[in-house]
């Protein structure tokens, strides 16, 4: 890495260098955005895949932290801090004419610090009302409830939306109008039956062809990176199995191993196997979920009570083990909860065994139908540059060809020793996406057998101290969850409980893709759209 | 074969004997014959929401309704009055007047059509020449309502619904026709009964062979998207328009649109029973009089009933089995594929009557 360090200090002078698990590269802000442009653009760098923004409150300083990923460069990291020069009137140079992942994820700083995007070309609050005031994940923010009173009136000026853009050394506010005044605008969401949540795009169309979708999302917004704060690290895992709450065991399995790393604990062999298994019986039930709920969308309701009815098995499974169907709460810090019930290697074996059939009948109810494929080859186009460029990883992602799963890029936990494949397909289109789910159900059925007969005696969770307190500096850690790769950003200042916590969910980064995909195509395939790229709402409004 | 015409007339003599003036009596015929059409129109949408129900169940490895009465047979009443008693919700800024018109212009369109159709033997109130015209001009004037109901609702879900319908209904509304033309030239006769009769020595779809079982095929594709199920239900599309043309309706006002729906599913198969399966004609094979005797033993009534809940079963089962279309693909696959070929179908069975090539 002493590598990359000379060449970043050739393009750009003022960087200055942290040492740590990732790199992490200080840039003052003026060169900001001619350096992020050498990261991109620069062969030597390639950093083609901005996996995480995470805006920062120093208390003195305020500011971003990217985390940039290079496919081309062995899937290595590197993070940038960029401070902004001014607290209370906080700019940064906008990133997304470069990333276009960073367009929602600028946003998502935006709201919660205040910080203002040079350049953006959508400046608006993303989760909360755009009459909110102030910006809460700031330290000096104002919690007095008077402020931000229940309101129960609806938001003015939606459509009103700002850019800031230089000029002449200065920065200069401009309107700008989301819709133009003849489009005719339709809601879908926030209550529709195929939003699959609370979710609301307001989607401008000419008869049945839509012409642009903007995303409105917050509706179930907890604030849970605000929450984090105020808790102890054991009490902060309760929140990732409510984030995206199919993938509860992947997303809770990411910040146990973030704090384990930051705290240096080793994790009982017994207990790693159990993580694995429990994750990728999470993701059967996952991409059944997806199966189901992508045939109804479609109108094929028996094809969902087919997925639905596997989907039971895995769901009984983790009611004997985990005592809950949904939210789970299994792992802990340093292991987890309950050991495994007795019948877990039986019920597990009968799903192993019956799994293959039943995929099949699938395929014959759905995937083969002529109309389902009518309704889903060629709709919803991403190609494989678009999916880097807006960071769409998981199933969605491997759909475009573009190899993505964090289980082989950066191993984690016992997925080194396992045999499996990655699932790939070049169809770039919703029909590759759902595909490349039923693959992976085959895939995961893989490694459970190969777990299965090999669960090792032994403890279930490893010693840890009473109160958890990590040393202060910065964590950031990644999973493949059900929808793609899930990263968990904390932040310690060495109190038990964190400064900062940030989830990079996967979710976010697929309803950023909803415009580009949906623009063009009709009304009915925005819901095929959505469903094949199978966002979960509050993974996206955490 | 018993007649029930006999009945018919036995009642009309004995009005008569009575010394009523042929005006009223003719007056308290009809009204008995509404009373009766309407209470058949209900029992039959009642029956056909729990067909429906316990088939989609069993479709889906589920029981379907089962608490209600014995394997949940009074659950549709329950239901039923459930709708009765609900409020009609009016709302702001609707076009009034129209938003009420719709649902009965739906229904009356409906209740016209079950008038035409030939029972049983002498069971049939409406007997004219155009009989099959009739009905097909009648079935036209649906599509009205539901057009109104999108537009009066003041919505844009209900009015892309009715869009949908609107494109969707004058669109498959040729294939029907042409198909049920192509059996008219089979028959040579549009006159329900003669239709009816004309069939006592085989069924259309084996004395017509080919033709006969494509237009047959066509005519059940196209009714299927003429009653808006699915899978062309796109003007109710739920996942797409939440309701679709019927989002903003609300008690009896919902629940003559729903009626109107099934009843238009038994009356879809009671047409294609009418033109491919004999209508009330029991199944006879020439020559065959034992056989055929037997068959005349079964009374029409339930020949009809029988074939239609049949011709429903299938076109239920399409339901439950495909996804749903999308507008460009249905639209394009009425007019690329199904009435192009329905045309030629026309011709090639004008070609066999012409010359002669059916039994």
């Amino acid at each position: 890495m002493s590598d990359i360090k000379e060449k970043i200090s050739k393009v750009c002078p003022s960087a200055t260098f942290e040492e740590g698990e990732i790199l992490l590269v200080n840039v003052p802000e003026k060169d900001w955005h001619a350096f992020a442009k050498q990261l991109k653009e620069n062969k030597e760098f390639d950093f083609d895949v901005l996996s995480a923004v995470v805006g920062m409150d120093w208390k003195e300083t305020i500011g971003v932290i990217y985390y940039l990923t290079s496919t081309s460069h062995n899937w290595n990291m590197l993070s940038v801090k960029v401070v902004c020069e001014n607290r209370d009137d906080a700019y940064i140079h906008s990133v997304s004419d470069l990333w276009k992942v960073a367009n929602f994820q600028e946003r998502e700083v935006y709201d919660f610090f205040g910080i203002k995007f040079i350049n953006h070309p959508d400046m608006r609050r993303f989760f909360l009302r755009n009459d909110w005031v102030g910006h809460p994940l700031r330290k000096d923010y104002d919690a007095d409830p008077k402020l931000n009173p229940i309101r129960l009136d609806d938001e003015i000026n939606e459509d009103d939306s700002k850019m800031y853009i230089e000029e002449g050394g200065k920065i200069v506010e401009k309107d700008s109008k989301v819709f133009g005044a003849d489009d005719y605008v339709v809601n879908i969401g926030p209550q529709h039956p195929s939003t699959h949540g609370v979710m609301r795009f307001r989607t401008a169309v000419d008869g049945e062809e839509v012409k642009k979708v903007d995303v409105v999302s917050g509706y179930i917004h907890r604030g849970i990176e605000k929450l984090c704060e105020d808790l102890t690290y054991p009490q902060t895992l309760h929140f990732t199995d409510r984030m995206d709450y199919m993938s509860a065991h992947q997303n809770r399995h990411c910040l146990c191993m973030c704090i384990e790393k930051a705290m240096g604990l080793e994790i009982p062999r017994r207990a790693e196997v159990i993580r694995v298994m429990m994750d990728e019986l999470m993701r059967i039930s996952s991409h059944l979920l997806s199966f189901g709920c992508t045939a109804m969308d479609l109108g094929a309701t028996t094809a969902f009570f087919y997925g639905f009815r596997e989907r039971e098995l895995v769901l009984d499974i983790f009611e004997k083990t985990c005592g809950a169907r949904m939210s789970m709460n299994y792992n802990v810090i340093g292991g987890v909860i309950a050991d495994l019930h007795p019948d877990f290697v039986k019920d597990v074996k009968h799903l192993i065994e019956i799994m293959p059939e039943r995929l099949k009948e699938y395929h014959k109810v759905f995937s083969g139908n002529l109309i389902a494929k009518n309704r889903l080859v060629g709709v919803g186009m991403l190609s494989k540059e678009n999916a880097i460029n807006y960071a769409i990883t998981g199933p969605s992602g491997r759909g475009s060809n573009w190899s993505c799963d964090c289980r082989k890029k950066h191993p984690y936990s016992i997925y080194s020793e396992l045999d499996f494949e990655e699932v790939l397909l070049d169809g770039c289109d919703s029909y590759s996406r759902y595909m490349v789910r039923m693959k992976e159900i085959e895939q995961s059925i893989k490694i459970l057998a190969q777990l299965v007969d090999n669960i090792p005696e032994g403890d279930i969770r490893a010693q840890v101290p009473k109160i958890i307190k990590l040393p202060a500096g910065r964590y950031y850690q990644q999973v493949e969850a059900s929808r793609g790769t899930f990263g968990v950003y904390i932040e310690s200042d060495g109190n038990k409980n964190p400064y900062r916590v940030h989830f990079q969910s996967p979710c976010f980064n697929l309803v950023g893709v909803m415009d580009l995909c949906c623009t063009g195509n009709m009304i009915a395939d925005l819901i095929t759209i959505g469903a094949a790229l199978d966002f979960v709402i509050p993974d996206i409004d955490r | 074969m018993f007649n029930f015409g006999q009945w018919t007339a036995a009642f009309n003599s004995w009005l008569m004997g009575l010394g009523t003036p042929e005006w009223l009596g003719i007056t308290i015929e009809c009204v008995l014959i509404a009373v009766l059409i309407l209470l058949t129109y209900t029992v039959l949408a009642l029956f056909y929401i729990l067909y429906e129900r316990k088939l989609c169940a069993w479709f889906q490895c589920r029981l379907g309704p089962m608490r209600v009465g014995p394997w949940g047979l009074t659950q549709v009443f329950a239901d039923m009055f459930k709708i009765l008693i609900k409020e009609l919700i009016s709302l702001k800024d609707t076009d009034r007047f129209l938003f009420k018109l719709a649902p009965y212009i739906v229904i009356t369109s409906s209740v016209v059509m079950l008038a035409c159709l030939p029972w049983g033997n002498g069971l049939q109130i409406i007997n004219w020449n155009i009989g099959i015209f009739f009905v097909l001009a009648v079935s036209s004037v649906g599509v009205l309502g539901i057009l109104l109901a999108g537009w009066a609702s003041n919505n844009k879900y209900t009015l892309i619904g009715a869009m949908r319908s609107g494109a969707q209904m004058v669109s498959y509304e040729l294939s029907l026709g042409l198909s049920i033309i192509t059996i008219v030239v089979l028959a040579g006769t549009m006159n329900i009964n003669e239709i009816v009769l004309e069939q006592a020595n085989g069924w259309f779809i084996f004395t017509g062979h080919i033709p006969a079982i494509i237009a047959c095929i066509i005519y059940v594709i196209a009714a299927t998207a003429e009653t808006n199920r699915g899978p062309f239900d796109l003007p109710e599309a739920e996942h797409e328009l939440t309701a679709g043309y019927h989002t903003e309706y609300s008690g009896i006002h919902f629940g003559f649109f729903y009626l109107a729906e099934y009843l238009n599913l038994f009356i879809v198969s009671g047409i294609a029973s009418l033109m491919f399966l004999g209508g009330w004609m029991p199944f006879h094979i020439p020559g065959w009089d034992g056989f055929n005797a037997v068959m005349n033993w079964i009374p029409s009534i339930v020949w009809f009933v029988g074939k239609a809940f049949f011709i429903s079963f299938v076109i239920i089962w399409f339901k439950w089995t495909f996804p749903r279309v999308r507008i460009d693909q249905m639209l394009s696959f009425e007019w690329k594929y199904l009435m192009p070929f329905s045309l030629a179908n026309l011709l090639l069975m004008t070609l066999c009557v012409a010359f002669g090539w059916h039994f």
